[in-house]
């Protein structure tokens, strides 16, 4: 015991900091990374698990140190040393915290820009609205694009846009989604595709529209470390990426939304073009006659149609939905049959609702566009 | 529980010949003592139907498949879990400490509105019994604890309206108790205490009650909007009638952020009382530790849409709410330190109260450091509902809130009985406790991370083994109450008698006879200098008989 105490802090400092730096970057805690995002967010995570780590290993070292070298000796009955305080140590443990969060905020609103957070066409701030109305300026111009949003007044930011090297363009896909007691339903405007899993190409820009029938339910994809409430009513939410890895991955709701909220499940398919090619090419095959007729009729009848298309659409969805619930179901024979039964039943029962409201609300939408009609 | 063994420890105390009878505990009486234990008995009981509640659902989450109870009951028995422990167990046990302790440690013979507090508590039991039997009766509320639109409208009218029913009893309560300890604390203090020669614990609870006077009143608006959208068929947060389900969001937080700091401040405080004690150390940094207390007040106030990060916020709400968020870990930071150096190269006695304190800071500070990784807005939208928060809130409120208030009962147990506890009995109750808490809850931040959410009765088979490990923590945090409640029972009835000032404390509340006369003290204590000047007069502290150390008692003429 002849080694002096700051030496022996000097290498307990050295130490925790190796340990800190180890663990994280070596915590093996999140799941694997399928798109930038998820690179990104788990490397603000990894300095958050070293600093964090650092803190722990000092509060708990010295928690010990106490625990052992300062216990009261059987009969000492003196007091310690009156120390009140030390201003300049005060100081310090208030101005590292001040810096540490300082970083951290500034390296999480980086990872946050550089996701998508602020692009303004997810975000439809009021006064992003503003700039793009200027007149002749057309960089900002398109944005106003987000006339694609039906829906009225969206002043809240819901989900993650566009990343800053993608913001304007338009994505390479987007899918519709809709989120209801205890299914998703995926639907590809632009495809005529309607199903219960969401398959997208690798390396692709896409664009997920989503929206809730019922209550609130929140779509997770947590490889894609992606998350974003989805809402029933008139506020759709947009989340925005790029799957850089193939593979099958879950999607799940992770807002309590009723007693199966933990049946409330789907896959993401993240394919290579070619397999991607070859789903397309299947959808299109199974496609029910009716739709494919409907959709592929390019006279002025598509317009007056499009309802009609859209509630078949919706009607093969349920039972693609439904479908794969019921498989999921019994694959993993998790629900007991009772679960099972009610599920499905309200699935139907919210799918008769939802068509009438598509119905309906694509009819407005008609008298809104052509008030003469 | 207890109630009935009150007597023979009560009728040691020796004032103006009015004793204390058992029957008192159960009548509608004006004394802060007897509102403080039977707010601290009334909240221990919550909490073991709490536990209850929490083991039936651990025992659902032991497999992965949904088969212990109905989907409908376990949504019942999350919802009723959450509710139970913050509203009927945390918050009313930090009132029953305040209401003990507040009069005490300041030298006043009861609170400022002595009914007004008996009406708080009294509110509590109908409220709480309530909702309990909810469960009984196959109506309980399942729309979680947070009750967001519109499920909460869908999934059955009569629990959910008991749950608005007791929550709005039960926040009325908190108003009138905040009222109560706020007056008492800035207009009953002694004479001779300045603020600044205030105990921690008072600081903490001015901070708590300032929360509960902005917060509470907020949501209590929510929850009479709700009510009318439940049982009138108005829209205010309805979407199907045009309502705004994200309004009721931002109320609910306005209280419910803040709820935590409620919940969690008033045993910051306790333990800056406890540390200082146990350790012959005076409290290091006393100015800073008191007004961090403040400042963590007023953050708390501005953080609420964290918990919204992945619902409708605008992007620049949201980078405002993390870093007001983050900045909370500061005035923590200035606490969390404060208490390691005053137990740094003191004097530590490792009873029970002293080890459940440190294992306080031990825990606590693991749920502040998930907490602001939370903050930051785009690791939130990764585990935000998920396992990784759930972890994270137990960490605060188990490891801080249930920790804290372990260790003040164990410290003011025989202030407040007469008798000591027994220590073998208490490190046993510590033990089982650090290891089925950490058991419990550290496998549930790498379940969050890998992709379990929260509030589900089934899930994927690949989480199986930590759920499984957390199953058994939970069993050994339900075994370890027992020794706990079979020492406090025996100790309170048969326990060697305490003398007045059994740690040799500086605070005035230790200054008057265990368990104190009906109106604390017969004269009136006369402060010469601070809480917790320990080893300042040597000759003084130390002596198993000394009245006080440097706090002398000394007749007040003007009392």
């Amino acid at each position: 015991m002849n080694i002096p105490s700051s030496i022996l802090t000097m290498l307990a400092g050295i130490a925790l900091t190796l340990a800190s730096i180890w663990y994280g970057q070596n915590h093996g805690l999140m799941p694997v990374e399928a798109s930038r995002d998820a690179e990104l967010i788990d490397g603000l995570f990894n300095t958050m698990m070293t600093i964090g780590t650092a803190i722990f290993l000092l509060v708990e070292g010295v928690l010990l140190v106490c625990l052992v070298k300062f216990r009261r000796r059987p009969g000492d009955t003196s007091d310690g040393p009156p120390i009140e305080g030390n201003i300049s140590l005060e100081i310090v443990w208030t101005a590292i915290p001040v810096v540490i969060v300082l970083v951290l905020g500034v390296y999480s609103f980086d990872v946050y820009n550089s996701m998508g957070g602020f692009d303004p066409e997810a975000a439809q701030d009021p006064s992003a609205v503003q700039v793009a109305m200027l007149p002749g300026d057309s960089e900002v111009m398109p944005l106003i694009e987000g006339a694609s949003h039906p829906m009225g007044h969206q002043h809240l930011a819901l989900g993650i846009g566009a990343s800053p090297e993608t913001a304007g363009k338009p994505a390479d896909l987007t899918v519709n989604v809709l989120g209801l007691q205890y299914a998703w339903i995926f639907t590809y405007p632009d495809l005529g595709i309607t199903a219960g899993e969401l398959h997208v190409p690798v390396n692709k820009d896409v664009r997920l529209l989503l929206k809730a029938q019922d209550v609130i339910h929140a779509f997770w994809l947590p490889e894609f470390r992606l998350k974003q409430d989805v809402m029933p009513g008139s506020l759709q939410s947009e989340l925005r990426f790029t799957p850089t890895r193939a593979g099958e991955y879950p999607i799940i709701c992770a807002e309590l939304c009723g007693p199966y909220h933990g049946a409330m499940a789907s896959k993401l398919y993240v394919h290579t073009p070619e397999e991607y090619e070859t789903w397309l090419q299947s959808q299109v095959a199974n496609r029910p006659d009716q739709v494919q007729t409907i959709a592929s009729t390019s006279d002025p009848n598509v317009n007056y149609l499009a309802p009609f298309s859209q509630q078949l659409n919706q009607q093969w969805g349920i039972d693609r939905a439904l479908e794969h619930l019921h498989s999921q179901v019994h694959s993993q024979a998790q629900v007991h049959s009772q679960a099972q039964v009610h599920s499905q039943a309200q699935v139907h029962a919210q799918m008769d609702r939802s068509m009438e409201l598509t119905a309906d609300h694509s009819n407005l939408q008609q008298l809104i566009a052509h008030p003469a009609a | 529980m207890t109630q009935t063994e009150i007597p023979s420890s009560i009728s040691t105390a020796h004032h103006g010949g009015t004793e204390r009878k058992w029957w008192h505990y159960f009548t509608f009486n004006e004394d802060h003592k007897v509102i403080g234990v039977q707010y601290l008995v009334t909240a221990f009981f919550f909490y073991l139907i709490g536990g209850l509640m929490a083991a039936v659902i651990r025992t659902e989450l032991a497999t992965p498949a949904s088969d212990f109870v109905s989907p409908e009951t376990y949504n019942g028995l999350l919802t009723l879990h959450g509710t139970i422990m913050i509203f009927l167990w945390v918050v009313p046990a930090g009132a029953g400490l305040a209401n003990y302790l507040i009069p005490l440690m300041i030298g006043a013979r009861d609170m400022a509105f002595p009914k007004l507090n008996a009406m708080a508590f009294w509110m509590i039991p109908p409220a709480g019994i309530t909702l309990a039997l909810s469960l009984l009766v196959g109506e309980a509320p399942q729309a979680g604890w947070t009750s967001y639109p519109p499920l909460s409208l869908m999934t059955g009218k009569v629990g959910e309206g008991i749950w608005i029913f007791s929550l709005l009893v039960l926040g009325t309560s908190s108003i009138l108790g905040a009222i109560n300890f706020l007056v008492t604390i800035l207009k009953m203090r002694v004479p001779s205490m300045p603020t600044n020669k205030m105990p921690l614990f008072c600081w903490s609870m001015m901070a708590t009650a300032l929360l509960i006077l902005i917060g509470t009143p907020v949501l209590a608006g929510a929850l009479i909007l709700l009510a009318f959208d439940l049982l009138v068929g108005t829209a205010f947060f309805n979407p199907m009638g045009g309502g705004d389900p994200i309004v009721y969001q931002h109320m609910f937080w306005f209280y419910s952020h803040p709820a935590v700091y409620i919940m969690v401040l008033p045993l910051f405080g306790a333990i800056s009382e406890i540390l200082p004690v146990h350790a012959r150390k005076p409290v290091f940094g006393y100015q800073a530790i008191a007004y961090s207390s403040l400042a963590i007040a007023f953050l708390g106030c501005i953080v609420w849409a964290h918990h919204m990060f992945t619902s409708g916020t605008p992007a620049w709400l949201r980078m405002f709410f993390m870093i007001a968020t983050m900045v909370i870990a500061v005035p923590t930071g200035i606490k969390v330190f404060g208490w390691l150096a005053t137990i740094w190269g003191g004097k530590l006695s490792l009873n029970s109260a002293m080890l459940f304190a440190m294992g306080f800071v031990a825990v606590f500070v693991i749920g502040g450091i998930t907490g602001v990784m939370l903050a930051s807005v785009p690791f939130d939208i990764h585990v935000h509902d998920t396992y990784f928060v759930v972890a994270h809130l137990h960490y605060v409120l188990f490891g801080g809130s249930v920790f804290g208030l372990y260790a003040a009962i164990y410290h003011w147990f025989p202030k407040i009985t007469g008798r000591l506890v027994n220590e073998t009995w208490g490190r046993i109750h510590f033990i089982l406790t650090f290891i089925g808490m950490n058991l419990t809850f550290m496998p549930m931040h790498q379940l969050g991370l890998q992709g379990m959410n929260r509030r589900i009765a089934l899930y994927d088979p690949k989480f199986t083994s930590l759920n499984e490990l957390a199953t058994i923590g939970s069993y050994l945090l339900a075994v370890s109450t027992i020794p706990f409640l079979i020492n406090a029972i025996w100790s309170w009835a048969k326990g060697p008698k305490a003398d007045g000032n059994p740690w040799n404390a500086l605070t005035l509340e230790w200054q008057t006879s265990s368990p104190p006369a009906i109106e604390n003290f017969e004269v009136l204590p006369v402060l010469t200098s601070g809480p917790y000047d320990y080893g300042l007069e040597e000759e003084e502290v130390g002596l198993p008989t000394a009245q006080a150390g440097s706090a002398t008692l000394s007749s007040s003429p003007g009392a």
